[in-house]
């Protein structure tokens, strides 16, 4: 095979004649960088001259390119880390991105050849096939196109099966591999079309045969990356205004119904502008969303390839060690959950239990037990394919603790110290809120009825420390309505309803960081990920309660629009009716709210967007400063 | 094969207070991290180990955490190939110029073609590379074969 010359350019070639064999060529070049030594760098800055071509390339220099690469790979072992490395860091220099496939092939041959060369030259080649992860800035812009994607696809190839191909031969080679993409990780702060491109290959590798070695610190490096997304996102910008629209605008998971709603006002409302409208143009929002997004994919195609199991320990490991202790992460949990409804059977199971087994360990910081039963509790309500067997025997071992710890507090306390008994109280609260969503299943159940009612809830709930007093009112009373209509307790009935205003207790034992309103799994507001998340996901307004018994054929209206098969509709009569069996209109029940919250009302927006959030009675945007999660 | 040794070591661990519940494990945990790196004071690639703790009793060390120094004796076997001894691997890359060895699974040799015999000659049999011996022609280096080969540096 010959070479074309191309005689009007001057350079490297300029000495040698037509049809040079390849062999010649090499010699040529070996001469070149031996004489580099020796002080004579004419050839040799040609040579490097020959690197740096830039921009759209003619043929010939496109060839010129390929040859010369080709020699340097023939003469590796004549290539000196001192001598040359103004060449060396001409070749690492190179962007993959800018070269056609011949190039491209030539240059991951020399790169191949180089690491396993010398020891000396395996960081920077690993260095340089991580930086060709991304594409040069200039280019972003061109990675929606089908060019571009075509190109995308040429490099990355290429880059993964020379990372490959280097582990290989370079057995050690995965060692240096993973710190060098850790550190070459874009910024949270860059472009969000460079993350994701970056982020494709961490998963990529993950997935491939060095997926063994690099693979568990890669997912534990995206989960770090988005926690620190999440924690960028400031519960502000989970606010929404107020536009005086009806009571169901911004509910979630009713984006038909906004739609519907919408176009009999008479305008368009495009789809998915309840989430934008939520989440506002957040960048933050975005990046991470697009985060999730790859990661519940990548975990998909994980469990379709029977890997799910082995890359959820690490996902566990992961969450253990960073999105539990992080001052209530927003969405990131999501990555979990849509795992465990990937496999309910074994990744569900295990979450639970991991979760539980947290709670009740004693060695373990209170915060973070309460962390862990407040994961669980929202965990085992809004899993939609959790098996019923799994949660009630949970909250078996939830309800054994509690009773346990009453036992052991049989000391005649005139005033309790709420803060003391905090794991105690998260734990009540933890058991009222899984009930709240799955005691009419339960019931339903005969074998978990019987065992529902054996649990020892009663003289839990009535003792001495009083956690019916304590918890979220919100929750109390609405375990406490439940638990009525299933004839649950065997007390008086003036027990009940008698702590509506005691919110300021739950505060105390909640303490700084309000865990006491933390309910990780409620819906999420991502819009893309979303979509992952909502097959398996209960809303409360799919919950079944006890008292709905009698109630779902009462009025024709109710009904019909009962029969919609559409959660709004439920919803609705659910508010009409339960706002019409207490007598409360609109506007006293903002006062009944007001007076829950003793607190200045400019706190509301900052701490206590929560306290809102707990569903079961309340309007969606009745205050600027309620979340999104309606009824 | 020449290269590998064993060696006595005298080694302190230290060990940080949150695992003074689990000794031991923490010891192998923080030798392991000394495994398949390049150890100037022993002067080798340290691939295996086997410990014998001395002493129940440690030191405690004065400091901003107390850790505590834990006293073992540790056989050490190390890979310290020097100039001119004798090893073997597997090929796993042929070229044209050169040769590509692994020896003890993790160790990557390069050998340059000037550096190969000169009865052996770059050929390609049946559509794969090999280094084909002029003398004995049964003889043939192929990816997958293993050599022995001088160290050089």
């Amino acid at each position: 095979m010959g070479v074309e010359l191309a005689t009007d350019r001057p350079g490297f070639y300029e000495m040698v004649d037509v049809d040079v064999s390849d062999s010649e060529l090499v010699y040529h070049v070996r001469d070149a960088l031996k004489s580099v030594s020796q002080g004579d760098s004419d050839h040799y800055n040609q040579l490097i001259a020959v690197m740096h071509y830039t921009g759209r390339l003619a043929p010939d220099e496109v060839a010129m390119l390929v040859t010369s690469l080709k020699a340097l790979s023939g003469s590796i072992s004549y290539i000196d880390i001192i001598h040359h490395e103004s060449l060396l860091s001409s070749i690492f220099g190179m962007s993959m991105w800018n070269y056609g496939p011949d190039v491209m092939d030539a240059l991951v041959e020399l790169i191949i050849s180089l690491a396993a060369s010398n020891g000396k030259f395996v960081d920077s080649c690993l260095d340089m096939l991580v930086r060709n992860f991304m594409p040069p800035k200039s280019y972003l812009d061109l990675l929606g196109h089908p060019r571009g994607l075509a190109r995308k696809h040429e490099v990355l190839d290429r880059v993964h099966s020379a990372l490959s191909h280097i582990a290989d031969l370079v057995p050690l080679a995965p060692m240096r591999l993973t710190p060098i993409i850790l550190q070459r990780m874009p910024h949270m702060f860059d472009k969000e079309a460079l993350i994701v491109i970056y982020v494709e290959s961490m998963l990529l590798l993950e997935s491939s045969a060095l997926g063994e070695l690099v693979g568990s610190t890669m997912l534990m490096a995206l989960v770090d990356r988005l926690i620190d997304l999440d924690v960028e996102i400031s519960w502000d910008d989970i606010i929404h205004e107020d536009s005086g629209k009806g009571i169901f605008d911004m509910e979630l998971e009713d984006v038909d119904d906004i739609i519907d709603h919408a176009e009999i006002d008479g305008f368009e409302h495009p789809r998915g502008t309840a989430g934008s409208q939520i989440l506002g143009t957040n960048a933050v929002a975005d990046k991470l969303d697009s985060l999730m997004v790859l990661i519940c994919e990548h975990l998909k195609s994980c469990a379709d390839g029977e890997r799910l199991t082995k890359v959820f320990e690490t996902l566990l490991q992961s969450f253990w060690v960073t999105v539990l202790n992080a001052y209530k992460s927003k969405f990131s949990q999501f990555v979990m959950f849509y795992a465990c409804s990937l496999d309910p059977e074994h990744c569900g199971e295990r979450f639970a239990v991991f979760l539980a087994d947290i709670f009740v360990c004693r060695t373990h910081p209170a915060l973070t037990r309460m962390s862990a039963v407040a994961y669980l509790a929202s965990y085992l309500s809004r899993g939609k394919f959790l098996p019923l067997s799994l949660i009630a025997s949970t909250l078996k071992r939830l309800v054994d603790w509690c009773l346990e710890y009453c036992h052991v507090q049989n000391g005649e306390e005139k005033t309790i110290n709420l803060e003391a008994h905090r794991v105690f109280y998260s734990g009540c609260q933890a058991i009222m809120y899984v009930l709240c969503f799955r005691m009419r299943s339960m019931m339903d159940s005969h074998r978990l009825k019987s065992q529902l009612l054996h649990m020892p809830l009663e003289p839990i709930f009535c003792h001495q420390l009083d956690p019916l007093k304590v918890c979220l009112p919100s929750i109390v009373e609405e375990f406490l309505r439940q638990a009525k209509a299933a004839h649950l307790f065997t007390v008086s009935e003036t027990f009940l309803f008698n702590n509506l205003l005691e919110s300021d207790l739950s505060k105390a034992f909640g303490g700084m960081e309000r865990l006491d309103m933390f309910f990780p799994f409620d819906p999420c507001l991502l819009k893309k990920c979303d979509r992952f998340i909502r097959p398996s996901f209960v809303y409360w307004s799919m919950v079944k309660t006890t008292y709905d018994d009698g109630e779902d054929c009462s009025s024709e209206e109710d009904i019909n629009e009962y029969f919609d098969g559409n959660g709004k509709s439920y919803m609705e009569s659910g508010i009409t009716r339960s706002l019409d069996e207490h007598d409360l209109d609109l506007d006293e029940f903002e006062y009944q709210l007001n007076k829950m919250s003793i607190t200045p009302r400019n706190s509301l927006k900052n701490g206590l967007i929560f306290k809102l959030e707990n569903p079961f009675r309340m309007p969606a945007r009745i205050r600027p400063s309620t979340s999104p999660e309606s009824l | 094969m020449e290269g590998l040794k064993v060696s006595d070591a005298n080694l302190v661990v230290y060990i940080h207070p949150s695992k003074a519940g689990k000794v031991s494990q923490s010891i192998l945990r923080e030798l392991s991290t000394l495994l398949f790196k390049y150890n100037e004071i022993f002067d080798g690639v340290v691939l295996a180990y086997d410990v014998t703790i001395q002493n129940k009793n440690a030191k405690v060390l004065p400091g901003i955490y107390p850790c505590f120094g834990v006293k073992l004796k540790a056989k050490m076997l190390l890979f310290s190939p020097k100039p001119d001894m004798l090893l073997e691997g597997k090929v796993v890359k042929l070229g044209k110029e050169s040769l590509h060895v692994i020896v003890l699974g993790f160790s990557s040799a390069s050998i340059a073609e000037e550096d190969i015999r000169e009865e052996f000659r770059y050929r390609i049999k049946h559509g794969e590379e090999v280094f084909a011996s002029t003398s004995h022609k049964r003889h043939v280096i192929k990816v997958g074969s293993m050599i022995q080969f001088l160290v050089k540096r």
